[in-house]
């Protein structure tokens, strides 16, 4: 029966194009081959965001009147709703763990060099986007943390300099984050935002197939008979399954052991609580700016801090096109500096922002 | 075409009645060392009863980055949680990364009645 059925699909789509590249395919064996799985399991993760997202949307209303209403109930009225929910928000903080992960190991492992450039970019990209799932989606049980912290992060785009205050009120649906910022967010982030991540993820993970993974540093000068090679199929993604599975159970853990809270509901006029943090990728961020005086050289600070951002992220995104030589030169340890100092500046800052 | 979606995703103005004077409530709600936040139209405003029972009131927006501040009786000073800015009893920005006062507000008492009013 099932090679009817391969015939059958085969002879109309030609499977048997696919089944060859997979046969063919094979993936670099060496130093830091660890660290290739993480972007799978990002990818895995942004799978279950997509099952559990939609999940939600069964009983979630985007009011300012019914959003945290409609939370409470999918967490204790409907069943096995608390558990949709705490997968969900787990499964997104993974997701970001795994892209940041992801991101610096390829960094570290100087894997975006040429002729993987656009890989690079595409994945900054990416990493801007679930940032940025995060961001929008945070709002959405419309509470008391998710209300300032969107007040907080929309006002730092606002900061920026000529097309800021438009940025934000175009985001805010309104002057202030009011009930009309909600449906708003709401669209973006199970609209708009999916739509867009899975354009750039299919173009990402097209050019990983077309280029292949990147070799090891240092297998320049290796003979070709000497460098280890293991088969895509089934190998690698036997592999990745199994790093899935182990994922997954973290993540049951995670959800069934600390379900996500929902705190209070946002009160307009009402002060910002003590202790207030946003999520813990943007809590470097959050921590700098409370480092930056008011005001310096007649500059706002909050200003300069934002600006310091821009310029950190730009470097970032162009790093395979500043750093374009071989191992040991002047060039490369000072782009490899510059990536141990962002990544050291993030670790202090999340660790203070926690502690103090 | 990028044109009418653009100005469909800003939002129109909504007309707000123009309020510059308010009741917030009366003395005896008010105890000594205490701060409320109350409503000034869309915007937050801060009232608070200082030690010797005199009141003042300011806009409850931290200038840094719009948080609603707190009246903090042990530091005897205006805080904002979000990135611990602070103002003294005046609205000045006294120690973290706030760059501006808050603005001030005029408290006037009408028999028993607290007003707070916009300064023009």
């Amino acid at each position: 029966m099932w090679k009817r059925l391969r015939d059958w699909i085969d002879q109309r789509f030609e499977t048997g194009l696919l089944i060859d590249f997979l046969k063919k395919k094979k993936v670099p064996h060496g130093k830091g081959w660890f660290w290739y799985y993480f972007g799978g399991v990002a990818l895995f993760l942004f799978v279950v965001q997509v099952i559990s997202g939609i999940l939600l949307l069964f009983y979630y209303k985007a009011s300012a009147d019914s959003a945290y209403e409609s939370i409470r109930f999918i967490m204790s009225q409907v069943k096995f709703g608390w558990l949709v929910r705490s997968v969900h928000s787990w499964a997104g903080n993974l997701m970001v763990l795994a892209v940041f992960i992801h991101m610096f190991s390829v960094f570290f492992l100087r894997a975006y060099r040429k002729p993987r450039e656009m890989t690079w970019i595409s994945g900054v990209i990416l990493l801007l986007l679930v940032m940025g799932f995060g961001f929008s989606g945070y709002l959405l049980p419309w509470n008391e943390l998710s209300y300032f912290a969107t007040k907080v992060g929309t006002d730092i785009i606002g900061v920026i300099p000529i097309v800021g205050k438009a940025m934000m009120t175009l985001l805010r649906g309104s002057e202030e984050v009011t009930g009309a910022t909600l449906p708003r967010f709401y669209g973006i982030h199970v609209a708009m935002l999916p739509l867009i991540f899975t354009l750039v993820l299919t173009t990402h993970l097209i050019f990983i197939q077309v280029q292949g993974m990147s070799e090891p540093r240092g297998w320049e000068t290796v003979p070709e008979e000497k460098k280890v090679h293991i088969p895509f199929f089934p190998n690698f993604v036997l592999r990745d399954l199994l790093l899935w599975l182990i994922v997954f159970n973290i993540l049951a853990v995670l959800a069934v052991l600390f379900p996500w809270e929902l705190g209070q509901k946002a009160d307009l006029f009402s002060s910002a609580p003590a202790g207030i943090k946003p999520e813990w990728y943007f809590l470097f961020m959050f921590q700098a700016l409370k480092y930056i005086p008011g005001t310096v050289l007649f500059i706002d600070g909050e200003l300069l801090g934002i600006l310091a951002f821009l310029i950190g992220g730009l470097f970032w995104l162009l790093i395979p096109f500043l750093d374009t030589t071989d191992d040991g030169t002047a060039r490369a340890r000072g782009i490899k500096l510059g990536g141990t100092f962002i990544l050291l500046f993030i670790v202090v800052m999340t660790v203070l922002g926690f502690v103090v | 075409m990028a044109y009418p979606i653009v100005r469909y995703l800003i939002p129109p103005p909504i007309p707000e009645a123009n309020i510059s004077s308010i009741r917030v409530g009366s003395v005896g709600d008010f105890s000594p060392e205490t701060g409320i936040i109350f409503q000034f139209g869309r915007i937050p405003g801060i009232l608070i009863r200082l030690e010797n029972g005199q009141f003042k009131a300011f806009s409850a927006t931290c200038t840094h980055l719009s948080c609603i501040v707190q009246y903090r009786g042990d530091l005897n000073q205006i805080w904002c949680a979000c990135h611990n800015g602070r103002f003294d009893l005046t609205g000045r920005n006294v120690a973290g990364p706030p760059p501006r006062p808050l603005e001030e507000y005029d408290v006037k008492l009408e028999g028993e009645e607290v007003w707070v009013t916009k300064r023009a």
